[in-house]
């Protein structure tokens, strides 16, 4: 796919072959053009220009490297635990939410195949988004292929009450892991914002400590509004990490480096496409990496 | 939540106030502003090097100069250049004279496309009492053809649909039959959701286009896009000629810069807002009002009639 391609193609060294005035505003171009923002990318700009001043840094190939480095960093979660998504829970109870249309059923279908038909977990799904058109048939579909169970309720139904069966059916099975889909909704509506707080507590009348494990799906081509997005949904419910899915187009996901600087969440997945094996565990220095692909190099 | 940028020039450029003229210095100083709410707001890079090269030479010129009150002078050039790039007001979609008239509905994956074309059935029977038919051309994603059976039916749209197994192109050939046997004033065409990179699926859309030679082409642009809409837009620009853009999800609370993005890269204008997942939540797009919106002086206009 494509992202794979650009994850192999390096930041030319030659990026930096003379350090002036204009390196800094193409790094900085390179960075805005990724979607990272005004601000995260100032500060990135500003820290190595400061240790290419103090010598710290020498000659292009060096600044390059330690660009990718100071990026990554910043993308890497702060403890390798932060990271992972843990999964020893019995059931483990992992929930996606996010803005329409960025991909929480898909990520869902995808993450269900991996754990049931790769990993060999035993996987109930439930179809908490009750209210867009055909949600849930689109979520049965994913069942079907990934060969998990479902559980659904009714449209128009309480979406609460069908996180709570769907908990309560995997608890009775044994299961390893059920994952909730829940309705698109966006962060600045505040009933519905409220709706995703009841879910999960409803979710908690069956396990206290449930959910383990609640995903944010960020579109990879969203631009300073995704910093929001993380923002309220945080607000609304603990989220523990992001999933940046449809890196497969040409958009970089920069805002997933302004979401993990500014307010610490880590990237955990990545979508790279609409089949059930397009989802990978992220990886700070590929995407740091990527996020200065098609920069070109200095004159 | 965000500071407008009328208040950040007034504070930026009040200083200046005090010996009433406008120096190259606080041009300077004005246009870094200029630059950084543009850029927060999501309008391309490019297109904002463009935009303060334009707004910086005629506030170097006899407009601001000298004037008393240089901050408002200097909102007002943005206003005045930033609606100018928008588009004057909004067109609608125009009719074949032999119907049925042909729409096609193009755009990223989850961009809102099959949302938008009932919307569009249900805007279309209200305004223009036509009688409308979608056609099901999304054979990939799970549920598609449900989800617009669904809303179609919601708006009273008669749906044509094959299920997955057939072909698109032949799906959107066979729907135009439909409609022309039925009778119908207007066929609206719902596609996959698909990467303006993705060589196959742009290649399906260019035949779907010569199978229903549609009168408008539209590509959904979800407002929350940001530096990459103008690839996008290029993109599908190049392959289909699109008409229009309709731009979805503007009940939120993006600043919506790829609108103007959109624009300033392809020339098309933008023709319908789609501002909520119900389906009576569209409606004619206001350039006016998006400029106001990307700079954070609130959608004044919007508030104004509503109320
Ligand atoms: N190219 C690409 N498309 C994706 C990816 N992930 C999801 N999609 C597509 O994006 C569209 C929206 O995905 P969904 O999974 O329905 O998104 P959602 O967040 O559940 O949407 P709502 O429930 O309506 O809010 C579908 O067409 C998916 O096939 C990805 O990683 N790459
Ligand atoms: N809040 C809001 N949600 C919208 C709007 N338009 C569409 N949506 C939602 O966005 C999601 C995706 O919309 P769809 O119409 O399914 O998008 P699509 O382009 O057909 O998606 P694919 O066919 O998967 O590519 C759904 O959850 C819709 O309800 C809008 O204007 N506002
Ligand atoms: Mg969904
Ligand atoms: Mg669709």
């Amino acid at each position: 796919s494509k992202t794979r391609q650009a994850l192999g193609a390096e930041i030319q060294a030659t990026l930096f072959e003379t350090l002036d005035e204009e390196t800094w505003e193409r790094l900085e171009e390179a960075l805005i053009m990724a979607d990272v923002g005004a601000t995260t990318t100032a500060k990135v700009v500003a820290q190595l220009e400061a240790e290419a001043e103090s010598g710290a840094v020498e000659g292009g190939e060096a600044l390059t490297n330690r660009l990718i480095e100071l990026l990554a960093s910043i993308a890497r979660p702060k403890d390798e635990d932060a990271g992972r998504i843990d999964l020893r829970h019995s059931p483990t109870v992992i929930m996606a939410v996010g803005v329409n249309g960025t991909g929480k059923t898909t990520t869902i279908g995808k993450l269900s195949y991996h754990l049931q038909k790769e990993l060999g977990k035993s996987v109930v799904l439930g179809a908490a988004d009750t209210f867009r058109a055909a949600a849930t048939e689109q979520l049965q579909g994913w069942a079907k292929r990934s060969g998990c169970e479902i559980v659904i309720g009714p449209e128009g139904s309480d979406p609460g009450s069908v996180a709570f069966e769907a908990v309560k059916k995997g608890r009775e099975m044994g299961a390893d892991i059920v994952i909730i889909d829940t309705a698109g909704r966006l962060h600045n509506q505040d009933h519905l914002m409220d709706e995703l707080s009841k879910i999960r507590r409803v979710i908690q009348k069956q396990m206290p400590d449930a959910p383990h494990e609640t995903l944010i799906t960020v579109d990879a081509t969203t631009g300073q509004n995704g910093l929001r997005q993380a923002q309220l949904f945080s607000q609304a419910v603990p989220v523990d990490g992001v999933v940046l899915t449809k890196l497969d187009g040409t958009a970089k996901g920069g805002i997933a480096l302004a979401i993990s600087a500014e307010l610490g969440l880590p990237v955990k997945l990545i979508g790279i496409g609409e089949t059930l094996e397009d989802l990978r565990p992220f990886d700070a220095d590929d995407f740091a990496k990527a996020l200065l692909g098609t920069a070109e190099p200095a004159a | 939540v965000f500071d407008a940028l009328s208040e950040k020039l007034q504070a930026t450029l009040s200083d200046v106030r005090g010996h009433g003229t406008l120096t190259e210095d606080d041009i300077k100083k004005a246009m870094r502003e200029i630059r950084l709410a543009l850029l927060e707001a999501d309008v391309n890079f490019k297109v904002v090097k463009e935009f303060t090269t334009t707004v910086r030479e005629r506030c170097m010129g006899a407009d601001v100069m000298g004037q008393l009150n240089p901050g408002q002078q200097v909102v007002k050039i943005v206003n005045e250049e930033l609606a100018a790039l928008m588009g004057g007001a909004s067109a609608g979609i125009s009719f074949s004279p032999r119907p049925p008239t042909v729409i096609l509905m193009a755009g990223l994956q989850g961009s809102g496309k099959t949302t938008a074309t009932a919307k569009l059935a249900r805007h279309l029977k209200e305004e223009h009492n036509s009688s409308v038919a979608v056609a099901a051309c999304d054979v990939y994603r799970p549920a598609a053809v449900d989800q617009l059976v669904k809303v179609g039916g919601q708006v009273g749209a008669t749906v044509y649909e094959q299920g997955t197994d057939a072909n698109p192109v032949d799906i959107a050939r066979w729907a135009l039959d439909r409609a022309k046997q039925d009778g119908k004033d207007v066929l609206i065409v719902d596609t996959a959701g698909r990467l303006h990179v993705d060589a196959t699926l742009m290649d399906e859309l260019v035949q779907i286009r010569a199978a229903v030679k549609p009168h408008t082409i539209l590509l959904v642009v979800d407002a929350m896009t940001g530096q990459d809409a103008v690839n996008v837009a290029e993109q599908f620009a190049e392959a289909v000629n699109f008409d229009g853009v309709v731009m979805s999800k503007l009940d939120g609370d993006a600043r919506g810069g790829a609108a103007l993005s959109v624009k300033a890269v392809t020339g098309k204008p933008i023709l319908f807002a789609s501002t909520g997942e119900k389906l009576d939540q569209f409606e004619r797009f206001h350039p006016d009002r998006m400029s106001q919106r990307i700079l954070g002086m609130g959608d004044v206009m919007s508030l104004i009639e509503k109320a």
